[in-house]
């Protein structure tokens, strides 16, 4: 194909361009058109297609996140908000700290390996431009039913290329979740965490200033891989009877990223950017719009020298090539040099590529023709916005309660616990969590199946972060506004079982189709949730992604906020741990019970749904979270309770260590009513859980005392031998 | 006391090893691949990691690094030398010890708190033990399983060699539950588990590790 250029497009407005196929709407089109005054050339069309598909321009999310900055909570915390590549919060004596979620679904349906493994990749990458070193992952993983076909090649292959990905790299993997549920099935989702530690003055942006500065590309040499991945990938449903999409899906190299994460680290330190950014989602297409953009405009780029793997790759593919492992950096021409040694001993492959322009146009040429010539905001920031139609969907008027028999003593609650315990969702997950490696760095002080990962920060002072992930889908799907408000709750409070103070929330927000008025509600509810939630709590959003057209034909997944929240802990050595390690203490639930089996597992086990979620109670659980972390010297275990129950808190603390219990409890076992923790204490300090439970007007009620090789509940007794035989047994069964 | 710490492209463990030989009480010295200088250090580390992407075969072009010219000669005179994990793996590409490493049993990487019985308690790195004495270390790797002809097996255990075995079920399908091997010398030591992830109680699962690291300290100081 013949180059198109800017002359050719000014002399040929009525040329036809696949703007269609490229995913782009007829008015998506025309706006591109009024822009430019002229049709764009096909370089301008690929870079257009892929920064405002859906993915990079969150052209239906925007009009309600913009949320989460009018309702930001006054936080000395955040140093940097949303809208750089990841948000950074000060955690005290000098340490910064940057955390962000994304989604990789599609892909990783498509090729479940290379699609986990690049998401890890890409979330590492952004957390590395933020100036800081990544010191941990994180995986909340949704898949199909268990025992469907299709989970068992997509589960391992997701599980085997997180792990590949990120052990590889030296990350420890730190926790996450595995759901599953039939929606799943067709769209299983891939979130992945990272967090990152630097001192406040090590921050970097993602800008181009400086006339005359050096745009500069280093890493791995750009591929075919993953062109246009990011528009006909994750911006289309999926629909049987089209071309297999293998080819849009990148390949990682965890090998080349380790390298070039030592490299920019190297750099950093020796203070040699201006600006960097990595190339993700829609490449180089990305990268110098989002940097031109965000500096003062002007940017001159020489595409030719884009080092290639694959020399037939034309303009329009090496600009929306996904090729993972590269960075962009704007460097001063008298750190070049510098800049060189360091990649020279890495062994990273840099090359100029262009300059940072007088004026506010991006140029782009290809062996000296002007292929691209654009104001560099309408590609990266003015993409359309959609205020898309929006109604109550009408299976919510159609839901009947959650009508399950509850056990509460005998044979019946035995065989009650083995059938909860063992079913997939609540079953152990260490065949998937030793899969990871969870030690390396050294700093891991708790990681999966404890409430929350905690990685020290500092081995001389013992200050660390602690991070969990949740998300309760079901309870979405009754009500997202309480669904999202009851993820963060939970989240906060399994930041707060191990005894740090949450600080800041992340989310990675999985949905259906946007062109669904129905999901757009579920949506907007969402938001509106988790930004009043964060507001009442005081917990800034500093970041957060949003996965649409997570839908198989008309059924679209439950809609899945992942809510992460980051909390901050002065000495790690302080923390609590989840099981119970000795006899002899007395074991307390703290909250009430009420009978909230809409949504639960025990109800889903049974094929009920119910219709209605819990009422989140932020009053009561900011004075929990206080009751925790005042507590917090006296707690010998604590665990927080969510899914499965009081029956299934205290199936795992029993089993953590094998050490058993006996208890009795009067409330429903099965229930899962949100803000309740479980807690064991010496019996001397029973006094003091006391005046806490007074100080902060939370229930307490005792439920027993630990020890014994037995769970006994009432006068059921449930050997821990079975219990854990059945506990752990399911995932090697399922997936070998 | 000088104890070098060989960082290759890709290795991960480095800092970990770092911390392991400081808590011991010697002083960690960075080594890099390219350098030939072992820059007077008295003992090397060669730590865990996927050096060079393992994507040839494990350790087998960290081999061919400047850095291992200098360790191997050294060693062939009794320098002391522990591979943990990728480095036992480059060690047995050196040569400087027998078998090599194949992918375990099951095919998946595999991560774990592993308990071992140390057997042979006479090398540099493992003398601070006493034999028969069970540990647990991590157990982290993709390619772990222990394999050799079985000659050269015979040879191994009949010169009593084997320095940790596997207790109870053999996790990745090492030939005699082989975790780790020695040299006749006793200065090169390999071992697929990881000593320097257990040196503190808040971060590992003991401090069973660290006596890996102060055996060689009492070696070199009786010297």
């Amino acid at each position: 194909m013949a180059l198109d250029t800017v002359s050719i497009a000014e002399t040929t407005p009525n040329n036809e361009q696949p703007w269609r196929e490229l995913g782009l709407k007829e008015d998506e089109y025309a706006r591109i058109k009024s822009i430019l005054n002229r049709r764009p050339t096909s370089s301008e069309l690929a870079m257009y297609s892929v920064m405002w598909s859906e993915h990079c321009s969150y052209k239906s999310s925007k009009v309600h996140l913009k949320q989460f900055g009018e309702k930001a909570p006054k936080s000395d915390a955040l140093l940097v908000g949303i809208g750089e590549n990841a948000g950074v919060v000060d955690i005290g004596q000098g340490y910064a700290v940057t955390f962000k979620i994304e989604s990789h679904n599609h892909p990783s349906f498509v090729e479940p390996y290379q699609g986990a493994a690049t998401g890890v990749g890409g979330i590492v990458r952004d957390i590395l431009t933020m100036g800081a070193r990544p010191i941990a992952v994180m995986d909340p993983l949704r898949f199909g039913l268990a025992d469907a076909p299709d989970t068992r090649r997509v589960l391992p292959g997701i599980v085997a290329g997180v792990g590949g990905y990120g052990n590889c790299l030296g990350l420890p993997n730190i926790g996450g979740e595995v759901v599953f549920d039939e929606t799943y099935a067709g769209n299983p989702l891939v979130n992945a965490l990272c967090v990152g530690v630097m001192k406040h003055s090590d921050i970097k942006l993602a800008t181009a200033h400086g006339t005359g500065n050096l745009v500069v590309l280093f890493g791995a040499k750009t591929g075919g891989d993953g062109i246009g991945g990011v528009s006909v990938l994750a911006s289309e449903t999926f629909a049987s009877g089209k071309a297999a999409k293998r080819p849009a899906v990148q390949v990682g190299d965890p090998f080349a990223e380790k390298v070039l994460i030592e490299c920019s680290l190297e750099i950093f330190a020796q203070d040699l950017v201006v600006g960097i950014q990595d190339l993700g989602g829609a490449g180089l297409s990305c990268a110098t719009s989002e940097l031109a953009s965000a500096g003062s405009g002007g940017m001159d780029i020489q595409l030719e020298k884009v080092p290639l793997r694959d020399p037939s790759l034309s303009p329009e593919e090496i600009l929306m090539s996904e090729s993972q492992e590269r960075m962009c950096a704007i460097i001063e021409p008298s750190k070049l040099a510098a800049f060189m040694k360091i990649c020279k001993k890495w062994d990273v492959t840099a090359t100029v590529i262009g300059q940072v322009s007088e004026g506010d146009r991006l140029k782009i040429t290809f062996n000296g023709e002007l292929i691209v010539d654009v104001p560099p905001r309408t590609v990266a920031h003015d993409g359309p916005v959609y205020n898309r139609p929006i109604a109550k969907p009408a299976y919510l008027d159609s839901l009947t309660c959650a009508e399950v028999p509850t056990p509460s003593k005998g044979a019946e609650l035995k065989a009650a616990v083995l059938k909860l315990m063992s079913s997939p969702n609540m079953a152990d997950k260490s065949w998937v969590t030793s899969q990871y490696d969870r030690y390396v760095q050294g700093n891991s002080v708790l990681a999966q199946p404890e409430d929350s990962g905690m990685i020290r920060i500092d081995a001389q002072t013992n200050l660390g972060v602690a991070i969990s992930t949740d998300a309760n889908a079901r309870w979405s799907y009754l009500d997202p506004y309480e669904g999202a408000k009851l993820a963060l709750l939970e989240s906060c409070r399994n930041i707060a079982t191990t005894g740090a103070k949450p600080l800041a929330v992340t989310n990675c927000l999985n949905f259906g189709s946007p062109e669904d008025p129905g999901v757009m509600w579920q949506f907007s509810e969402t938001v509106r949730g988790l930004a009043d939630a964060c507001l009442e709590l005081g917990l800034p959003v500093t970041g957060g992604n949003v996965s649409f057209y997570n839908q198989t034909g008309s059924v679209a997944i439950l809609p899945t906020p992942v809510i992460g929240v980051l909390g901050v802990i002065q000495d790690v050595r302080t923390r609590t741990q989840m099981g119970i390690k000795t006899a002899g203490l007395d074991l307390y639930l703290i909250g009430t019970t009420d009978d909230d089996l809409s949504g639960s597992e025990w109800a889903y086990l049974h094929g009920v749904m119910g219709n209605t979620a819990p009422k989140a109670d932020l009053a009561m659980e900011q004075r929990l979270i206080n009751l925790l972390l005042d507590g917090q010297s006296i707690f010998e275990a604590a665990h927080d309770l969510s899914n499965g129950g009081l029956v299934a808190g205290l199936a795992e603390m029993t089993l953590r260590y094998t050490v058993g219990a006996d208890l009795a409890v009067s409330v429903n076992l099965f229930s899962e009513t949100p803000g309740r923790v479980l807690v064991a204490v010496k019996p001397e300090d029973a006094e003091q859980l006391t005046a806490l439970s007074n100080k902060f007007n939370i229930t307490i009620a005792k439920l027993g005392t630990t020890g014994g090789d037995d769970l006994i509940i009432n006068d059921a007794v449930i050997p821990l031998s079975e219990l854990s035989q059945a506990h752990s047994e399911t995932f090697p069964k399922l997936f070998g | 006391m000088r104890i070098g710490v060989v960082t290759f492209p890709g290795t991960l463990d480095d800092y970990d090893a770092a911390r392991a030989v400081e808590a011991a009480g010697a002083q960690a010295v960075p080594l890099f691949h390219a350098s030939d200088d072992l820059k007077e250090v008295q003992a090397v580390v060669l730590p865990g990691g996927f050096s060079y992407g393992d994507y040839l075969r494990c350790g087998a072009i960290a081999r061919f690094a400047p850095i291992m010219s200098s360790i191997i000669t050294a060693a062939e005179h009794g320098f002391p030398v522990l591979g943990i994990c990728n480095g036992f793996q480059v060690l047995t590409e050196s040569h400087l010890l027998e078998g090599a490493m194949i992918r375990n049993k099951d095919l998946h990487f595999i991560c774990k708190d592993q308990p071992l019985v140390i057997e042979n308690t006479q090398t540099m790195w493992t003398n601070g033990f006493t034999a028969g004495q069970e540990i647990v270390i991590p157990l982290k790797n993709m390619e772990g399983s222990f394999q050799c002809d079985d000659a050269t097996l015979a040879r191994i255990e009949d010169e009593g060699r084997v320095i940790a075995r596997y207790v109870g079920e053999n996790p990745n399908g090492a030939r005699n539950k082989i975790a780790g091997i020695t040299n006749k010398r006793g200065n090169v030591v390999g071992l697929m588990p990881h000593p320097e992830h257990a040196i503190e109680d808040l971060t590992g699962p003991g401090t069973d590790g660290l006596t890996f690291f102060t055996s060689v300290l009492q070696t070199l100081v009786g010297r």
